[in-house]
């Protein structure tokens, strides 16, 4: 499938700024700053909840945890994929009565954070999950709600937002791509 | 991007990247182990079928327990191995078992290429779970898994395999899989289960008759079972075997200091090998047996989860 | 009336390689070459076609009675006739098997009735081929043996050998021996070997064939009888058979298609390359070819095994023994033998005609007053065997889809054509 370039959402600049900005949201919004950590859902969720972690390091002047998470063992959609589903491991240093901050690029059905709560709650019982996203782009499919987000925009089904970073793309900006025949 | 794996039928064939992918693939599911809650739901709703024409506990409680942490469900169909000779022909078997409509076919059967005759006629991934005297393609791998747990990598190190090699599908998968890895593998036995094409087999194989020998250097040692059952031809007599051929402790010290002993099980302490080496700290056979289960967890995902059309991985999403 | 106009003649027995054409008269051959005209006759155009003396298949496999379910009298002497073959030479192991006079007279009057090819059975040597005690020779051999063999089994005994070669020799009847040491046969599915030890699959050595035709060359010289070895497949079986021969014992073998062109290597868990006696390495594979072209082997025979496909399509470990072979044999030999240069035209028709004959103690020849069977064949044409066309009713061969260049394009038995490509 191929897909083509429409608009630009987010500059690398607008980006940052935007990171920035939930960094401080989460530190207000989190009454004990001991017990958070931050989970970064594969692929893109990663470098998201590292970056936001230097950013609240940065505000607090100490480490935060930082963890990540494979949801492909609890993905409801394993017979659509394609391509031979690869597993990783996860690796998140605690979770019970821990408040944790799910992080992920884009938002949409609400799928991959049901699979993403299903594996946090096959490791332990977490005091509290909220779900930090950089775009919430709509259609949702099950009753998910994010508690911090970096902006929200408005898709079509054929669209796909792709949200580029350093770390992965060797660039960083956030498109709105179509997809072609 | 690695070619797709459709059935696991046999070490030979694969590469050693394809196999180091499995290993790879296993580890989330060593991980798993150590949850509190052991169970998934990643196949729920899909079925595997444990054809077991041989008798085997421990490699069909493995499977079952692996599809079912899984969340697949999963169909028994076991023949006494009398029956099998009365027969139903494994034609008829394949055909019922294709009937059944399972997601997957997990089958041990006393015949050689077995897996590969039903893999040929039912359109459902298999899985070899032993087929005759040929392969035991998961065991390979679940030693392996071990092996590069315990060493760090399977590149280059000194295997000795001790037993009755020439009717066991053990050893040949761990030849197979082992030699693509570099290693240097040393056959011991009595002379007549031990001939001369093994060589043969794969690069890097060599036979010893003397098993203080084949010892020497060792840095992983594999004692096989006696394979009792499977002769058809005049048995040696027991006190033979053990006098020169069980992994004493005396023996084991001639390999290099902290080998590691596998045992493909059931062990018969006292006979292939002694109590002290089967419980001492060299052994890894209970490791084995955990990794045994990711293994079988990771090939069981691999084979059943997925099957669609040509999206794009990266582009499936939410 | 049949004239075979412009074919190129090789009739072995009188070292004949010439252009010349072939007067049919009822069911003899009535003039050759220049007097080979009538003003009625139907006229065939063998132009660029080989004509040779009907060939003769030694060894085959014809099922009925018993396993008629697999091959039955009438489908295997359609598929000989389709691979060129005047007439054929099936085993007794039927069910019952051949032992008796009136078995052989049922089986001489169905293929009379229904086969569309000579049909000279062979009788067993023991009674049920059960190895104890000798089977009705002398009755079988009045109703139409040519030949007799236990072929499934060895001879069971050295004994039992010795007897029968003794008793068949004054009847002139050839004792055919299929050679295998029992206690290193048993349980094994193919050759013993790098492959079998990669497949995991029960082997046997090239000594189990090899000790068994030590013991039977042996009696052949201490008995003076007339000894043909069934399907020799190794090279250690044929220095024996050569040893013999010089030292003038009456001592003949044959080999098959499939072993003078297949090797142990080509066996997967395809059963369709389950042979008995099993596939060899390819060193044996090229002592074969040696001997075909040396003259130490006597004669190519097909050993045509038509099975069902229930007793085939199974794991290897219980697939039944045996390809079918009547259809590909010409071709197979052409491919291996002739088109590489191994052997020479007339030897090659040699392989299937005179050298055949010699076994049975007949003559096979192209001569006024002889029977009217030939083989035609070409050299060029090319051509794809498929089994799902075979007129056997079986299709357990490894060749299907197999090219070939040159076979049969007509046979004829009796003055009647019999098959025409």
């Amino acid at each position: 499938m191929r897909v083509v370039d429409k608009t630009q959402l987010m500059s690398a600049t607008e980006f940052d700024r935007t990171l920035q900005r939930l960094a401080h949201e989460i530190v207000e919004k989190t009454p004990q700053l001991e017990a958070l950590v931050l989970v970064g859902i594969r692929r893109r969720g990663v470098p998201l909840a590292r970056r936001l972690a230097r950013h609240i390091e940065a505000i607090l002047g100490r480490a935060v945890e930082v963890g990540s998470l494979d949801i492909t063992l609890y993905r409801d959609d394993l017979s659509t994929v394609a391509q031979q589903p690869v597993v990783q491991a996860s690796d998140i240093p605690s979770v019970d009565d821990r408040d944790i901050v799910l992080v992920d690029d884009v938002l949409y059905t609400g799928r991959t954070t049901r699979a993403a709560m299903n594996g946090l709650f096959d490791l332990g019982r977490p005091r509290r999950v909220r779900l930090c996203v950089m775009i919430d782009r709509g259609h949702r499919e099950l009753p998910i709600e994010a508690s911090f987000i970096g902006r929200v925009v408005q898709t079509s089904a054929t669209e796909i937002i792709e949200v580029r970073m350093q770390e992965i793309d060797q660039e960083e900006r956030v498109m709105l791509v179509d997809r072609v025949p | 991007m690695l070619e797709r794996l459709r059935h696991l039928l046999a070490i030979e064939p694969l590469s050693a990247e394809q196999i180091s992918f499995l290993l790879d693939q296993a580890k989330p599911f060593q991980q798993i182990q150590r949850h509190p809650l052991k169970k998934l739901a990643t196949l729920r709703g899909k079925s595997v079928v444990l054809a077991f024409f041989e008798a085997s506990t421990r490699t069909r409680i493995s499977f079952g327990t692996a599809a079912a942490r899984l969340g697949a469900d999963t169909m028994a169909l076991q023949a006494e191995s009398s029956s099998l000779k009365k027969g139903e022909s494994l034609m008829d078997t394949a055909q019922t078992l294709e009937a059944m409509k399972p997601d997957c076919i997990v089958i041990r059967h006393a015949a050689s290429g077995a897996a590969q005759f039903v893999s040929e006629r039912v359109g459902v991934p298999v899985i070899n779970a032993g087929d005759g005297l040929h392969e035991h393609p998961t065991q390979a791998l679940l030693d392996a898994l071990t092996i590069r747990d315990r060493r760090g990598s399977l590149d280059g190190l000194a295997i000795t395999i001790l037993g009755d090699i020439l009717h066991s599908r053990v050893a040949r998968s761990n030849i197979h899989l082992l030699s693509k890895f570099g290693a240097a593998i040393t056959l011991c036995g009595p002379a007549m289960w031990l001939p001369a094409e093994l060589e043969r087999l794969a690069p890097g194989v060599r036979r010893s008759f003397r098993v203080e020998e084949a010892l020497e250097g060792a840095e992983v040692v594999m004692a096989l079972r006696v394979q009792q059952e499977r002769l058809n031809e005049p048995a040696l007599p027991p006190d033979e075997y053990v006098r020169l051929y069980q992994l004493t402790e005396a023996r084991l010290s001639g390999a290099r200091p902290g080998a590691l002993v596998l045992h493909p099980g059931p062990m018969i302490r006292g006979f292939e090998i002694e109590p002290a080496v089967a419980d001492g700290a060299q052994s890894c056979v209970l490791e084995q047996v955990t990794n045994g289960l990711a293994v079988r967890m990771a090939l069981l995902f691999l084979l059943i989860g997925g099957a669609g059309g040509p999206e794009d991985l990266a582009h499936a999403g939410d | 009336m049949l004239v075979i106009r412009k074919g190129r003649v090789i009739d072995p027995a009188s070292k004949t390689d010439a252009a010349m054409d072939v007067l049919i008269d009822g069911e003899r051959i009535a003039a050759l070459g220049a007097e080979a005209r009538a003003a009625d006759a139907e006229i065939v155009d063998a132009t660029g076609w080989i004509v040779a003396p009907g060939f003769i298949d030694l060894h085959c496999h014809l099922r009925e009675p018993g396993d008629e379910a697999s091959e039955t009298i009438e489908t295997g002497t359609r598929a000989a006739a389709c691979g060129g073959f005047a007439a054929v030479c099936p085993m007794p192991n039927t069910r019952p098997v051949n032992d008796n006079a009136s078995m052989t007279r049922a089986i001489v009057e169905r293929a009379a009735a229904a086969g569309r090819v000579r049909v000279w059975p062979i009788g067993a040597v023991s009674a049920g081929s059960g190895g104890e005690g000798l089977a009705e020779i002398a009755g079988m051999k009045e109703a139409g043996i040519v030949a007799v063999s236990d072929d499934g089994h060895p001879v069971a005994t050295a004994k039992l050998l010795r007897q029968a070669m003794e008793y068949c020799r004054p009847l002139g009847l050839p004792v055919i021996d299929h050679c295998e040491e029992p206690s290193l046969f048993a349980g094994a599915v193919m050759r013993e070997g790098l492959p079998s030890t990669r497949l995991g699959l029960a082997g046997m050595p090239a000594a189990a064939e090899s000790i068994a035709v030590s013991r039977d060359v042996q009696i052949a010289g201490l008995t003076g009888g007339r000894l043909h070895i069934a399907h020799l497949s190794s090279r250690a079986s044929l220095e024996l058979v050569r040893e013999a021969k010089k030292r003038g014992w009456a001592v003949t073998c044959e080999v098959t298609p499939h072993h003078f062109t297949l090797t142990d290597e080509e066996v997967g868990y395809d059963s369709r390359y389950k042979v008995n006696p099993p596939l060899a390495s390819p060193e044996d594979r090229d002592a074969l070819v040696d001997g075909l072209a040396d003259g130490s082997v006597d004669a190519i025979a097909t050993d045509h095994a038509p099975h069902e496909r229930a007793k085939k399509d199974v794991e290897f470990d219980r697939a039944a023994f045996g390809m079918t072979g009547f259809e590909t044999a010409l071709g197979l030999a052409l491919e291996r033998l002739y088109h590489p240069g191994r052997i020479s035209l007339i030897r090659l028709v040699e392989l299937f005609t005179t050298g055949p004959a010699g076994v049975l103690g007949i003559g096979r020849r192209i001569a006024p007053g002889e029977a009217a069977d030939l083989t035609l064949f070409s050299l060029h044409h090319q051509w794809t065997f498929r089994s799902k066309h075979s007129a056997s009713r079986s299709r357990n061969t490894p060749f299907d889809g197999r090219s070939f260049r040159g076979g049969p394009v007509m046979t004829i038995v009796g003055g009647r054509i019999v098959y025409r490509r």
